[in-house]
């Protein structure tokens, strides 16, 4: 176990399997020579050769093309978007060919391969450089949506991604890269399709993913001062996405606030709210509440873009509202 | 089942032309209006090859008039397009792979399917959404597969198969291999996108990957003059320091010559090719669109019928007395029987069980758990098909 950064935790997960699988490669832009746009395939280059650590002209559908052109005759690319925000261009190939190819073919042609980078908002980056994706691809069956919001779950999630014989997404974090925490040395894999209890409480739920993983943890923090004790479930998956540990939340605490990075419409506090109504109409005590970005896209200025974002004061106030502590 | 599969060949063609230099490689071929060359002394290869282009491009058109009858009866649904008329372009083409090759091509996809070896009985069950399909029953007339022929599918968005193709090749360089990529589309993907991405990395990277670009004229209904601001679009090649050649698509020795090429160029240099295969689509794009009246004229298309690329292969086997009508006739009476038997099997064949529905949405479990072995696609056939996967 080590205290290590987001960013790194990546590079060990790649480092790692990079090694014990030659069929894996890293294939983007600026991935070799530069280093990563993030300094996430820091040293890979040097380690593996220009083989398997590749640089592409900044040709999203294309490269994202060769990925899966490359993993249904075998091998298992490792594709970085430099953001999710470019990958907009590459959604043909996601979509239509990455997570259709099997079903298609009956079974005969899977596609082991991953889609990584960062996604949503950092700060200041303006309306298109600042988008959460992941409403939108989790809506694609054939894709495997993941989003770490913790280092440890940056290694395991990223490893196991590796591991799987389909089409799985990860969406990472700018604003994680530099946040440190404890993350466990060599083989260290997180399922997918699991959810993790971050914080226990019994007044409340906050059911999220990715970067709101560390906004409702401080939010819990605050809370917690007033007494207001909550859980904070992570779902780290979106699809699939772990319905039984959102019914056994909901069931324990009777409340719940989703909290999401992206907009609100069709967003993916609308399916959890979904699960929530049909598996526990009965035991909840209060409308679920729903915390996400202002149906805007984002603007540059600083006060704007606070105001625009979901942030802990926000998931405070939802919370307040469902345990009818705001009056 | 009978065999279809043309003679594959993986020695070089004869009369092979060198590749041409970097960095401006040249037009190694061009189109000719000539017909096939004049007739010459035969041997018994070249007859027994000629015999089987013959055979496989009479089985495509056979097979094809017997979709169109199949569609009209209701019996294959959705999109459904038509070959016929540009036989000569596959047939060439994929005559001259390995097994172990790998073809990928667009939603006009039967012919190919059957050029490469795939059973007529295997896509006729395909086109009729029915269990014992080359996919299934899940892909249907513009998603063929074949894992155990490394065909590599219909694609049913324009441009989308070249990238991939593309990334095929790199895995065949990535792992050493000396296999190639086919990928066959229209000349109205080359205004693209996804075209000028993978022909840029695949010039860039050296890979050994053939682009065939059907050229039947028309985009739908959208002249290949109305919607490229050049013409002649082989020459876009030049953009990516690539090879390029333009063939007479209604020749089928020609094209196989000038595919063959390619292929060797790709096998032993890795080098990329474009390839303009200059042909006619007689039929309309798909089963709705009238054969001609709105965006060609009838005059136009009577010109282009005296090209039949079957017409000029049987002309041309004629003339060196390699098949007398007979032995045309009792081949084409072959080909009949054999779509007539994969009409019937197809029509008796079951339709999917319903638990289909939800099956290989995604593959459960990993590579590393042994029980999807997903191979590494240098062993055709190697692999079987993984089952009973579900979402």
């Amino acid at each position: 176990m080590a205290l290590i950064t987001y960013r790194d935790a990546l590079n060990q997960a790649l480092r790692e399997e990079m090694q014990r699988d030659d069929r894996v490669f890293l294939m983007g832009e600026e991935v070799a020579v530069y280093q990563g746009a993030y300094k996430v395939s820091k040293g890979l280059l040097q380690e593996f050769g220009e083989l398997r650590v590749v640089d592409t002209p900044i040709t999203e559908l294309g490269f994202a093309g060769v990925g899966v052109g490359a993993a249904v005759t075998g091998l298992r690319p490792v594709i970085e978007f430099m953001t999710w925000n470019f990958a907009l261009l590459a959604l043909d190939q996601v979509v239509n060919s990455a997570a259709k190819m099997l079903y298609m073919s009956g079974g005969q042609f899977n596609v082991p391969m991953v889609f990584r980078g960062p996604n949503g908002a950092a700060l200041q980056l303006g309306a298109q450089h600042s988008q959460a994706w992941e409403s939108w691809l989790m809506h694609v069956p054939g894709l495997k949506v993941v989003t770490p919001g913790t280092p440890a779950d940056a290694k395991g999630l990223l490893k196991s991604a590796i591991r799987d014989d389909n089409p799985v997404l990860v969406l990472e974090g700018e604003m994680l890269y530099n946040t440190k925490g404890d993350v466990p040395d060599g083989e260290h894999l997180v399922p997918l399709g699991v959810a993790d209890l971050k914080r226990s409480g019994e007044h409340c739920s906050i059911i999220t993913n990715g970067k709101m993983v560390l906004v409702a943890l401080q939010a819990a923090d605050q809370l917690a001062k007033d007494g207001v004790r909550v859980d904070v479930l992570d779902l780290r998956t979106v699809r699939p996405m772990d319905e039984a540990a959102i019914v056994t939340t909901v069931r324990k605490t009777n409340r719940a606030v989703v909290l999401e990075e992206g907009w609100g419409a069709a967003g993916i506090g609308a399916h959890i709210v979904d699960i929530v109504q049909r598996e526990c109409f009965d035991d909840l005590d209060a409308p679920v509440l729903r915390v996400h970005q202002a149906e805007a896209p984002m603007a540059y200025a600083k006060n704007l873009e606070r105001a625009a974002k979901p942030d802990a004061a926000k998931t405070i106030a939802a919370v307040k509202r469902v345990m009818y502590l705001d009056s | 089942m009978t065999k279809t599969r043309p003679i594959a060949s993986s020695t070089p063609p004869s009369g092979s032309v060198a590749a041409p230099a970097a960095p401006t490689p040249s037009v190694v071929a061009t189109a000719t209006a000539a017909p096939l060359p004049a007739g010459g002394v035969s041997d018994g290869a070249s007859r027994t090859l000629h015999r089987e282009l013959l055979r496989t491009m009479l089985l495509q058109r056979r097979f094809e008039e017997r979709c169109a009858e199949a569609y009209a009866l209701g019996k294959i649904g959705g999109f459904c397009h038509l070959y016929i008329g540009q036989e000569g372009t596959g047939t060439g083409a994929i005559s001259v792979l390995r097994p172990d090759d790998y073809v990928i091509t667009t939603y006009r996809d039967h012919a190919q399917a059957i050029a490469r070896g795939i059973a007529p009985r295997a896509v006729m069950a395909e086109l009729f959404g029915k269990a014992a399909g080359c996919s299934h029953g899940k892909g249907g007339s513009m998603h063929l597969f074949s894992r155990e022929h490394n065909f590599l599918g219909g694609h049913g968005i324009v441009g989308a198969n070249i990238p991939i193709a593309t990334g095929v090749a790199f895995g065949i360089k990535y792992r050493g291999g000396d296999q190639v990529c086919l990928c066959f589309f229209g000349e109205a993907a080359v205004n693209n996108g996804a075209f000028h991405e993978a022909l840029n990395m695949a010039g860039l990277w050296k890979l050994p990957v053939i682009y065939v670009i059907e050229n039947n004229r028309y985009g739908m209904g959208t002249a290949l003059e109305r919607a490229s601001a050049v013409n002649d679009i082989a020459e876009r090649a030049r953009a990516y320091d690539m090879p390029r050649a333009v063939v007479d698509g209604q020749d089928v020795l020609a094209v196989r010559r000038v595919v063959g090429e390619a292929v060797q160029r790709a096998r032993t240099d890795h080098l990329p090719t474009l390839i303009e295969s200059r042909t006619y689509r007689f039929m309309g794009h798909s089963m709705s669109d009238a054969v001609a009246g709105t965006y060609r004229s009838r005059a136009e298309l009577d010109e282009q019928l005296k090209r039949d690329p079957i017409a000029l292969l049987r002309a041309y086997m004629h003339e060196r007395d390699e098949i007398t009508e007979a032995e045309v006739a009792q081949l084409d009476a072959e080909v009949r029987a054999q779509c007539e038997d994969a009409w019937q099997f197809a029509d008796a064949s079951p339709e999917p069980a319903l638990d289909a529905l939800l099956r290989d949405v995604t593959i459960d479990g990993t590579a590393d758990d042994g029980r999807h072995a997903t191979g590494n696609g240098s062993q055709p056939g190697g692999a079987s098909p993984p089952s009973g996967s579900t979402s």
